[in-house]
């Protein structure tokens, strides 16, 4: 169902995101300082930091839904679009830059369902408009998926009468209707109720296992520990700590890692995933 | 008061709510310049509406200026600059003069009056279009974009078919207000309900009779129109587990600019 890319490879030209000294300033405030992050194929990255760290501005950035100051990001090999003319994309950038975010899923912290259209028709739009896939196709492709994240019976409803927990896994069913060979999340079970936190998670750990490239801004240190292949920490705009969970969880190596992770860490790893 | 009620001529005002051929076509004239307009004007007011919010300047100038003109002067003066401007365009005439429409011909004064008040409504409704679109969550967008629609796409599929039900009231309004102010166009010599009423009164001099019978008739009109537009809300609204409480706020609440992608 997932179209993961067989190599596992980790050297950047293989690299499903390869993101080198990104740069991203709001007014006098710098966001990213020179951020690079490379995601090989198959491989589940969590982001965690403080707020304010520019975890989720660089998640954006990834996708373009935020433009870049300086550095560059490439996605599956190819550049993503640049800023031409005055800040404006041309109508051929715009549209590529279009059909390289079709390949892309993102969730967001708010789910952002569209709350006009069934949860049915919030999965099969994508693959309709974009695709141009038939509506019998997009509808059977859409059962399946809301079978997977557990809520077939849920097609016909709206967004407005889901609980947090079940929009957020529609949403997650509508970014892999497009078959993504990138994943990101943004927060994803932030504004979840803590007792629907975890139907989520168990989505994405599924999802993680079959093998799907994934890029997961978190505060669920219970799930970046279990689930990730590799933790980046990020403070003040700049990744500074980087490995795999044990690593990063158990012998951080910079001052504000430590820092970081001895206030979250507090009260123990806070919610199993 | 007593003699003024005395005076009033019971059987004369019914003779008028009984509509004959004449006040029967006055009123379908009415339906129609006003439905018309309001379709026109409504379409205007997007195009306005999103060319105010377009990435290129001289859209956005074109928007304002035009949201400036139309605002900015008497209806009553532009149903009378358009109708002696098209006498302007096709040759100066009489008022019983018709435009030939392909499949229809039609008063020559009707179509002036009718873009007139298109054209003055197109204003308005830009400003309550544009209040609806800006009411419409970011977030809207966003997930539109990111599934692969440009940023055109994401307006036209996404934001527009939300903003619609937010701009319902706003629009019932302006409906309600143009079934009144079409009366205007009587002025040019449309014989639409008002001018109707006019004609009534100046064989009989039954001011009072004539006025309260055709206020009954707007009334009527504005009334339709009520009910239709609670249906228009309802459908359009029929995702929504409840009801909402406040739309006016939420029409006339948001006042930046929409974040831009590209």
């Amino acid at each position: 169902m997932i179209d993961a890319a067989e190599t596992t490879t980790t050297d950047a030209a293989a690299a499903v995101v390869d993101a080198r000294d990104v740069y991203k300033r709001y007014g006098t405030v710098d966001v990213l300082k020179g951020v690079s992050l490379s995601v090989a194929p198959r491989e589940t990255v969590c982001v965690i930091g403080p707020s304010g760290s520019g975890k989720t501005t660089l998640l954006r950035c990834l996708n373009r839904l935020e433009t870049i100051d300086a550095g560059t990001i490439h996605i599956a090999g190819e550049q993503l679009a640049t800023d031409r003319t005055g800040g404006l994309l041309h109508r051929r950038a715009r549209q590529h830059l279009a059909a390289q975010r079709s390949q892309i899923g993102f969730v967001f912290q708010r789910f952002n369902l569209w709350p006009n259209r069934t949860v049915l028709d919030n999965v099969t739009f994508g693959p309709r408009r974009v695709r141009g896939t038939s509506r019998e196709e997009a509808a059977r492709v859409a059962l399946e998926l809301l079978e997977r994240v557990g809520l077939e019976d849920k097609a016909a409803a709206y967004p407005m009468q889901l609980s947090g927990g079940q929009q957020q896994r529609v949403a997650i069913a509508r970014a892999l209707a497009m078959r993504p060979s990138l994943m990101l999340f943004d927060e994803p079970t932030s504004a979840l109720d803590p007792e629907t936190v975890g139907e989520v998670l168990d989505v994405m750990r599924g999802l993680a296992a079959d093998g799907m490239t994934m890029i997961v801004v978190t505060h669920e240190m219970g799930f970046a520990r279990q689930v990730a292949d590799r933790v980046v920490v990020m403070d003040d705009g700049a990744i500074v700590e980087e490995g795999t969970p044990d690593q990063v969880f158990t012998t951080p190596t910079s001052d504000r890692a430590k820092e970081f992770l001895a206030r979250v860490l507090a009260y123990g790893v806070s919610r199993e995933a | 008061m007593g003699t003024l009620l005395a005076a009033f001529d019971t059987s004369y005002f019914l003779e008028r709510l009984s509509p004959d051929q004449l006040l029967w076509d006055a009123l379908w004239t009415t339906v129609y310049i006003s439905v018309v307009a309001m379709v026109v004007g409504t379409l205007i007011g997007v195009l306005v509406a999103t060319g105010g919010m377009s990435r290129h300047a001289p859209f956005r100038l074109l928007a304002g200026l035009y949201t400036w003109v139309f605002r900015g002067t008497p209806v009553l003066l532009q149903i009378t600059f358009w109708y002696y401007g098209s006498n302007l365009l096709f040759g100066f005439e009489l008022i019983p003069r018709t435009v030939d429409l392909g499949f229809a011909t039609v008063h020559g004064a009707i179509v002036a009056g009718t873009i007139a008040l298109a054209l003055n409504e197109g204003a308005y409704m830009g400003e309550i279009v544009r209040a609806g679109i800006l009411a419409v969550d970011d977030g809207q967008t966003e997930a539109a974009l990111v599934v692969g629609l440009t940023e055109d796409q994401a307006l036209r599929s996404i934001v527009l078919p939300q903003a619609a039900r937010l701009i319902v009231p706003g629009l019932g309004n302006e409906f309600n207000n143009m079934l009144k102010t079409s009366s205007l166009v009587s002025v040019i010599g449309v014989t639409e309900l008002f001018a109707d009423a006019q004609r009534a009164y100046s064989s009989t001099f039954q001011y009072v009779e004539v006025f309260a019978a055709v206020a009954v008739w707007y009334l009527a009109l504005t009334t339709i129109w009520m009910l239709v537009q609670v249906q228009l809300e309802r459908r359009l609204g029929r995702h929504e587990r409840r009801e909402d409480e406040s739309m006016a706020a939420r029409i006339f609440g948001a006042g930046q600019r929409r974040k831009t992608y590209s």
